[in-house]
C-alpha cells in the first residue's frame, strides 16, 4: 500500500465517522512527524532507494519494442533502470517466483487470467493505484473486468494484449470450406492421422475436447466424453508441441497439416509467406496477457513504468512485433493499419465475440485435470 | 599441536571446500526435497506443511508411475546396450590407432562443444519429412514420398545414443589404453587367433571400462528430460518428464519431490550394486 492509499483510507474512515477528528489529525500528524524524523536518514536506507525495476517477459521482438518505446524513455524520465529478463513459460516463471525472495521479481508479462488468479492464491500480488496509470483509461473495460472478477477490490495487473488459440491448417491439404464445416472436430478426424498436432497443455486440450463434444468449455457436464476426445486426438496426433517456435516449425515443414495454434504465431507464418489458414471455431479459446506487478515490488515506480508501457506508441509497437492486438480500445485510440488486420482483433472494444476462460472454474479444477491429463497423454 | 595431529587435519582442510560445496549444493537441497515430499498440495495450490505419507503412497502404489518408471529403465537399458555395441569398436579403434589418436579423441570431444539441445534438435532436420534423409531417399527413387520417421520411441533412443555415445567410448578407451598390447601378442604366439585373443584377453580386461561407461549411460539416460520432449510423440515420456510436470505444470512440489526421490533411489541402488562388484575407481578414470 502506498502513502496516498493510506491517506485515502484514513480520510474515508474519518468521513464515515469511524474515526473522530482528533484521532484523524493525530494520525496525520504522527505520519508527518515520522516522515520528518526519518528524512535525514533516508539516504542511508538503500533498500528503499529504487534504482532498478526488473521486468520479465517473452523476449524477442517484444523485449526490443519495450526497450525502445518504454524502458529507455522511462529510465530517462525517472533515473530508474529497467532490467529485463525472459522466461520460456508462465508455469516455469511462477515456480521461480515462488522460490525467490519478495522483491526479486517486479513486473511480468504473464498470460491469462488463470495466472492472475494463481498469483492471487499464492499471495503474490500488490494493490495498484490506477490513478498513477493514466493510460489505463485507454484500455478496454472488458479486459480489466476479467481481473476485477478475481480481485474485486484492487488490481495487481494491467491488461496488455489478447489473442486466440484457434485452428491453424495448411491450405495445400485442407480447404477453408472443409475447415469451416468440420471446425474443432477436424483435430479428431481419422483422415489426417499422423498429420495432426496439438499444444501439450492440459487447458487447451480440455478446451478443445469440450468443443469436440459439443460442450461449453466453461461449464463441462460430461468430463469422460472430453477425456475420450483427448484420447482420440492423442492417438491421431504426430506431436504435442511445446513452444511457439515448434508450432511454426511443424506447420512450415509440413510435418503436420492441422493443429490449434496461437493467433499471433500463425499471423507471423502468414507474413513469412506460408499458405497457412487460421480459423476460430465457435467457442475458440480466447485469452489475454497482462503486466503483473509482484509482491514486494516498489509499487509507485512500477506504476509509472506500466504507464509508459501502456502508452499507445509502445502498445502498438509491441502489438505489431508480436502480432497480438493490444489491450487498448480501438474506439478510443487510433491503432494504425496493421493491428485491425491481426487475427482475433475486435474493433468494437467489447470483446463480446470472444470466449475467455472462467478463471474460477478452471483454476478450481486445475489440480485434478492437470494430473489426469498427464495420465491420459501417456495412454491411460 | 603435534606433527601427527597436524597431518591428520591436513586432508580435512584440503577437502573442506569440496565438502562444503557438496553439503550446501547437494545435501541441503536434498534434505529440503525429502521434507517437501511429506507435505501436501492444497486445493488452491499452496502447500500444506506436515508429515503426510500420501505422496509416497501414491508414487509407490500407482500403476501409472510404476509403468513410466519401468519404461524409463527399459529405454535407458536399450540406449546403454546400443552405446556399448557402437562404442566399443570405436574405442578399440582409437586405442589401437598409432599416429592419429589425438585427432580421433578431439573428434570424439567435438560434439560437447555444441549444446545438447541443439544436437538433439538437429535430428529434426535430418529425419523430418522435408529433412535431409527423406529428401535424399526421394531424390534417388528409394521412396516415392517422405516417410514419417520422427516423434516416436525409436527417435528418443536415437537422440539418447547420440548424446551418450561419447561417454561410453571414453570409458572403454581409458580401459583399453591401460591394457598391455603384449598380452594379445602373447596369446597369439601361444596359438590363439586374433579373435580368440580379443575375446579371452582384451575383452575381459576391458570389462570394467565397459561397465563404467554402461553405468554412466544408464544413469544419464534414465534421468533425461529434454530428449522425449523434442523427439518423442504425444505418449512418449520418461520419468523426469513426470517430475517436471508435477513441479512446474501442476505446481505440486510435494508430489514432484517424492517422484524425484524415487528415481534417485532406483538409480542409487544401481550405482550401489555397481560399486559393490566393480568399485567406483574405474568410473573416476573414465570421467578423468
Amino acid at each position: 500500500m502506498d502513502n496516498t492509499k493510506r491517506y485515502e483510507r484514513l480520510l474515508d474512515r474519518y468521513r464515515n465517522g469511524d474515526l473522530d477528528r482528533r484521532n484523524f489529525l493525530g494520525l496525520i500528524g504522527a505520519a508527518g512527524l515520522a516522515y520528518g524524523v526519518q528524512t535525514p536518514f533516508a539516504k542511508f536506507a538503500h533498500a528503499q532507494d529504487v534504482k532498478q525495476v526488473r521486468f520479465d517477459g517473452w523476449g524477442g521482438v517484444v523485449s526490443e519494442a519495450f526497450r525502445e518505446h518504454a524502458f529507455d524513455p522511462y529510465t530517462e524520465a525517472t533515473g530508474i533502470t529497467v532490467v529485463d529478463g525472459t522466461f520460456a513459460g508462465s508455469d516455469e516463471y511462477l515456480a521461480q517466483v515462488r522460490s525467490s525472495q519478495e522483491g526479486e521479481y517486479n513486473i511480468a508479462h504473464l498470460s491469462g487470467v488463470f495466472d492472475y488468479a494463481r498469483y492471487v492464491n499464492f499471495g503474490l500480488t500488490v494493490e495498484l493505484n490506477t490513478d498513477n496509470i493514466p493510460n489505463m483509461s485507454l484500455v478496454m473495460d472488458a479486459l480489466t473486468d476479467a481481473f476485477r472478477g478475481v480481485t474485486p477490490d484492487y488490481l495487481s495487473a494491467v491488461p496488455y494484449d489478447y489473442g486466440t488459440t484457434g485452428l491453424a491448417y495448411n491450405r495445400k491439404y485442407i480447404s477453408d470450406e472443409e475447415m469451416k464445416e468440420k471446425g474443432a472436430s477436424i483435430l479428431i478426424d481419422e483422415a489426417y492421422k499422423g498429420k495432426i498436432g496439438g499444444w501439450g497443455e492440459w487447458r487447451t486440450r480440455i478446451w478443445y475436447g469440450a468443443l469436440q463434444t459439443g460442450q461449453d468449455p466453461n461449464n463441462i457436464q460430461d468430463m469422460e466424453a472430453v477425456w475420450d476426445a483427448i484420447r482420440s486426438h492423442r492417438d491421431l496426433a504426430l506431436k504435442y508441441w511445446s513452444s511457439g517456435a515448434e508450432l511454426m516449425s511443424l506447420l512450415a515443414e509440413e510435418e503436420i497439416y492441422v493443429t490449434e495454434g496461437w493467433s499471433g504465431r500463425i499471423a507471423a507464418l502468414q507474413q513469412e509467406g506460408h499458405d497457412i489458414g487460421y480459423f476460430d471455431p465457435p467457442g475458440s479459446f480466447a485469452w489475454q496477457e497482462c503486466l503483473h506487478v509482484l509482491k514486494g515490488s516498489p509499487v509507485e515506480a512500477c506504476e509509472e513504468l506500466l504507464n509508459f508501457m501502456l502508452a499507445p506508441e509502445t502498445s502498438i509497437a509491441v502489438a505489431e512485433g508480436q502480432n497480438y492486438p493490444p489491450a487498448l480500445d480501438g474506439t478510443k485510440v487510433d491503432l494504425g493499419d496493421k493491428i485491425p488486420t491481426l487475427p482475433a482483433y475486435d474493433p468494437t472494444g467489447t470483446l463480446e465475440s470472444l470466449t475467455f476462460a472462467d478463471p474460477t472454474y478452471w483454476n478450481g479444477n486445475e489440480a485434478e485435470w492437470s494430473e489426469t491429463f498427464s495420465r491420459v497423454q501417456r495412454g491411460y | 599441536m603435534s606433527v601427527e595431529a597436524r597431518e591428520a587435519r591436513q586432508p580435512w582442510i584440503l577437502l573442506s571446500p569440496a565438502l562444503g560445496a557438496v553439503t550446501f549444493l547437494l545435501l541441503v537441497p536434498l534434505i529440503f526435497i525429502i521434507v517437501y515430499s511429506f507435505w501436501l498440495r492444497s486445493a488452491i495450490g499452496g502447500d500444506q506443511v506436515g508429515f503426510y505419507l500420501d505422496n509416497w503412497q501414491k508414487v509407490l502404489t500407482d500403476r501409472f508411475y510404476r509403468d513410466i518408471l519401468l519404461n524409463t529403465l527399459k529405454i535407458a537399458a536399450v540406449t546403454t546396450f546400443i552405446c556399448a555395441l557402437m562404442g566399443y569398436p570405436a574405442a578399440y579403434f582409437i586405442a589401437r590407432s598409432k599416429g592419429s589418436k589425438m585427432v580421433l579423441l578431439l573428434l570424439l570431444m567435438l560434439p560437447f562443444w555444441i549444446s545438447y539441445i541443439i544436437r538433439t534438435m538437429s535430428w529434426i532436420n535430418i529425419l523430418g519429412t522435408s529433412g535431409a534423409l527423406n529428401t535424399l531417399l526421394v531424390s534417388v527413387g528409394v521412396i516415392s514420398e517422405p516417410v514419417q520417421m520422427l516423434y516416436n520411441e525409436a527417435t528418443v533412443i536415437l537422440g539418447l545414443v547420440h548424446f551418450l555415445l561419447p561417454f561410453m567410448v571414453l570409458n572403454v578407451y581409458v580401459s583399453l589404453e591401460g591394457i598391455d598390447t603384449n598380452l594379445e601378442d602373447a596369446a597369439t604366439s601361444l596359438g590363439a587367433t586374433r579373435w580368440q585373443a580379443f575375446l579371452q584377453v582384451t575383452l575381459p580386461l576391458s570389462l570394467p571400462g565397459l561397465a563404467a561407461g554402461g553405468l554412466l549411460c544408464f544413469v544419464l539416460g534414465a534421468g533425461t528430460y529434454i530428449t522425449p520432449v523434442i523427439l518423442g510423440g504425444p505418449r512418449d515420456a520418461m520419468f523426469a518428464n513426470l517430475v517436471f510436470e508435477a513441479i512446474i505444470t501442476q505446481l505440486n512440489w510435494p508430489l514432484g519431490s517424492a517422484l524425484s526421490l524415487l528415481l534417485l533411489m532406483v538409480l542409487g541402488v544401481l550405482v550401489a550394486i555397481y560399486n559393490r562388484y566393480l568399485g567406483m575407481s574405474q568410473l573416476a578414470k573414465g570421467l578423468g
